[in-house]
């Protein structure tokens, strides 16, 4: 491992180390620029996972403090915990389901397609599927996606049989075990998928592609990557000019230290990627870093979600095998005449007894719950994920008064559903419901959403300068050499799970910014 | 928590249960009648516990688990409480709180009247706590998982590939191109 002193400004600072963060360090390793990889959790290896719900929630989740408002369920449900993404090496890979889905074309200019929708800040992304493609392609090799690059899908477990038979009885066309970044065969040194059933707790097979165990050693082995895990961004720093300068950090003892840098690439999740831009305000941007526009903190998306659960006569044992074993994608289209804009994937799903107690009716208690539960060898289960509008107040902001242990304030995360996410909420239950009902359900459960696993548009990308946060490499609109490398910089969430688009988006930025670094642009 | 009789025993018995307080050493032990199960005690009183023991049980009722398995539960907030005087004093009050509500100690009223009396409460922080406590603790407890079919952690058996992770039979079998065979 390389390792760089504090004053050497000629690093590449790349905080965080996930899909974004990860796979942005070691591109840029791979062209020979030098990166210095901040993280604010440990690193673990799979041997460490452990297959148990709770136990692995405080093993990687990412627990700091943070509050909600809004009339979203989960500010009712889970206050102090809107979203549920990992503080570890590796990020939110390790927690990932691994659901590798393309955006469509429509979905990259939403503002056109859709119109205009009273109270959504909808905007086309300054880019089209066409320019994604060939990162799409290099993604999907990398991550080793099934269905694409001649690589077999995943056999399907009994979660997807039940959807499956209630899917084909009730007409979909397009169902089958997806396209994960789960291996079905040995590829890249890693295993085939053992169908362990724990993809949330950390893959003990790393047979699902996460940073951890992929992106991060090969980084390393290029001799220029130097992690420091346990070590979290408190602020970036700039000049009299703007030109950003370096990061101050935390590390685990809690001492504090800046590293300089040529770059500072900003990769922390929609929560804490625009929480670190609002909290490196200065004299110079009392609003907060690349704010400008304002939008920093804004157009908070989070996907429609819900899950479907259903019991059934005869035994499912959901929980063995792949978590997201499979897909119907009849609904991802834009159909308006469904009464709402965008689509939404239907994607089997389960919970250990442990969280599906917590999660099948948070705050339920009594005989009519423990009966429900009592039938948890027979349930069978699925997530929606459909696009949620963007919205100006649903807003990552910076609390009043509570701050952290390094005196920062703490994030508030504000979200109400749109009645476009309503209504699609609404139709996808019932579609749902149909699919258990065809395939025998005795009973079906609706069950609200869970704390956010995809958290998006707090940084969005733009057009304009006055639209958003970044352009379409990431790069900020007020600092050529601050750039946006998660899910916060998507202009809109189109219906699939956005992993797959922030590695090609990091794998494209990696080359704009070598090639910007090798004409002295920044 | 001791158990001194194997489970069926535990099964049959525990729902029966009367209770014996010992106080040693500082410690209150209470333990069924039969033996079913005991706690031990640091901060919550003899009658607290049982209270709580009653009140877990209605929160998330199996009939299916014995005593024991809630019994773990009030143990555990009690291990809390001890070192979280606010928590001790939450549970305290709250308690206090059923016993006034009908005038008549909570853990004499009938089961239909203990239940209505808790729904009375379910806002308070006093509820929430134990309902929050129970639902993590009862469900996170491996050997109540063989009950509800939930079989855990499963990495250490190589996971379901060879263990029936497509055993239902009773689906449609779909076809190859939607489901690909498992790999050799």
């Amino acid at each position: 491992m390389a390792r760089y002193e504090l004053n050497d400004d000629s690093v590449v600072v790349v905080i965080g180390t996930g899909a974004g963060g990860g796979t942005l360090a070691n591109e840029l390793c791979q062209k020979g620029v030098k990166v210095v990889l901040l993280e604010a959790g440990k690193r673990l290896s799979p041997e460490e996972f452990v297959n148990d719900e709770w136990a692995a929630f405080v093993q990687t989740a990412w627990l700091d403090k943070r509050t909600t408002s809004g009339s979203w369920r989960v500010a009712r449900d889970f206050p102090n915990l809107p979203a549920w993404i990992c503080k570890t090496v590796g990020g939110s890979t390790v927690h990932w389901a691994g659901a590798s889905l393309r955006f469509q074309e429509h979905e990259f200019k939403t503002r056109t397609v859709y119109g205009e929708i009273g109270g959504a800040t909808l905007l086309d992304w300054p880019i089209g599927l066409s320019d994604l493609e060939p990162y799409y392609a290099k993604a999907e090799a990398k991550m080793g996606v099934t269905r694409t690059h001649g690589i077999p899908g995943l056999p399907g477990n009994n979660n997807f049989k039940v959807m499956y038979t209630g899917a084909k009885r009730l007409g979909y066309k397009i169902v089958h075990t997806g396209r994960m970044a789960i291996n079905s065969r040995e590829r890249d040194g890693r295993s085939h998928c053992l169908q362990i059933g724990f993809c949330f707790q950390g893959c003990k097979s790393a047979a699902k592609w996460s940073t951890l165990y992929t992106e991060i050693p090969a980084a390393e082995a290029t001799g220029r990557l130097e992690l420091r895990a346990e070590c979290q961004a408190l602020q970036i720093q700039h000049d009299a000019n703007g030109k950003i300068t370096g990061v101050l950090y935390a590390d685990k003892d809690g001492k504090q230290h800046v590293q300089k840098a040529r770059v500072v690439c900003v990769a922390c999740n929609a929560i804490e990627s625009p929480r670190l831009l609002l909290n490196s305000a200065s004299s110079k941007y009392p609003d907060g870093l690349a704010n400008s526009s304002g939008q920093v903190g804004r157009n908070y998306m989070r996907h429609t979600t819900g899950s479907v659960y259903a019991t059934f006569d005869r035994p499912v044992h959901m929980f063995r095998g792949t978590t997201m074993a499979g897909i119907i994608m009849d609904e991802a289209g834009h159909d308006p005449k469904r009464g709402f804009a965008g689509g939404y994937e239907l994607e089997t799903l389960s919970l250990g007894l442990p969280f599906m107690a917590a999660f099948l009716d948070p705050g339920a208690w009594g005989r009519e719950f423990t009966r429900k539960l009592e039938g948890y060898a027979h349930m069978a289960g699925m997530w929606i994920v459909g696009e949620d509008m963007p919205q100006a107040t649903n807003r990552v902001t910076l609390h009043p008064t509570e701050k952290d242990r390094f005196g920062l304030p703490i994030p508030n995360v504000h979200f109400d559903d749109h009645p476009n996410d309503i209504a699609m909420r609404a139709h996808a239950y019932r579609q749902g419901a149909a699919v258990y009902l065809a395939a025998g359900a005795r009973e079906v459960h609706e069950v609200p959403p869970y704390p956010s696993t995809h958290n998006l548009g707090t940084n969005r990308m733009s057009a304009r300068p006055q639209d958003g946060v970044c352009n379409a490499f990431g790069q900020t609109w007020d600092h050529k050499n601050l750039f946006i490398s998660d899910g916060s910089q998507f202009t809109t969430g189109a219906a699939e799970n956005p992993t797959l688009t922030i590695v090609a988006l990091a794998i494209r930025q990696a080359e704009y910014l070598a090639d910007q670094m090798a004409k002295n642009a920044i | 928590m001791k158990r001194v009789l194997d489970r069926r025993l535990f099964l049959r018995t525990a729902a029966s249960a009367t209770a014996t307080v010992i106080t040693a050493g500082g410690a209150v032990v209470i333990a069924a009648s039969n033996g079913a199960w005991a706690m031990t005690l640091s901060t919550f009183d003899a009658t607290t516990a049982r209270v709580l023991l009653v009140m877990t049980r209605h929160l998330y009722p199996h009939d299916m688990l014995g005593d024991v398995y809630y019994a773990e539960v009030v143990e555990s907030l009690d291990k809390k409480a001890k070192a979280d005087p606010g928590l001790a004093k939450t549970i305290r009050e709250g308690v206090a709180g059923l016993d006034r509500a009908t005038g008549v100690p909570w853990l004499q009223l009938s089961p239909g009247g203990q239940v209505e009396a808790l729904k009375a409460i379910e806002t308070s922080p006093f509820f929430q706590t134990v309902r929050g406590e129970t639902v993590v603790g009862l469900y996170n407890n491996k050997l109540v998982w063989h009950h509800f079919g939930y079989q855990g952690s499963s990495a250490e058996f190589g996971g379901y590939l060879h263990r029936g992770f497509q055993d239902a039979g009773w689906t449609m079998q779909p076809d190859a191109e939607a489901s690909p065979p498992s790999p050799a």
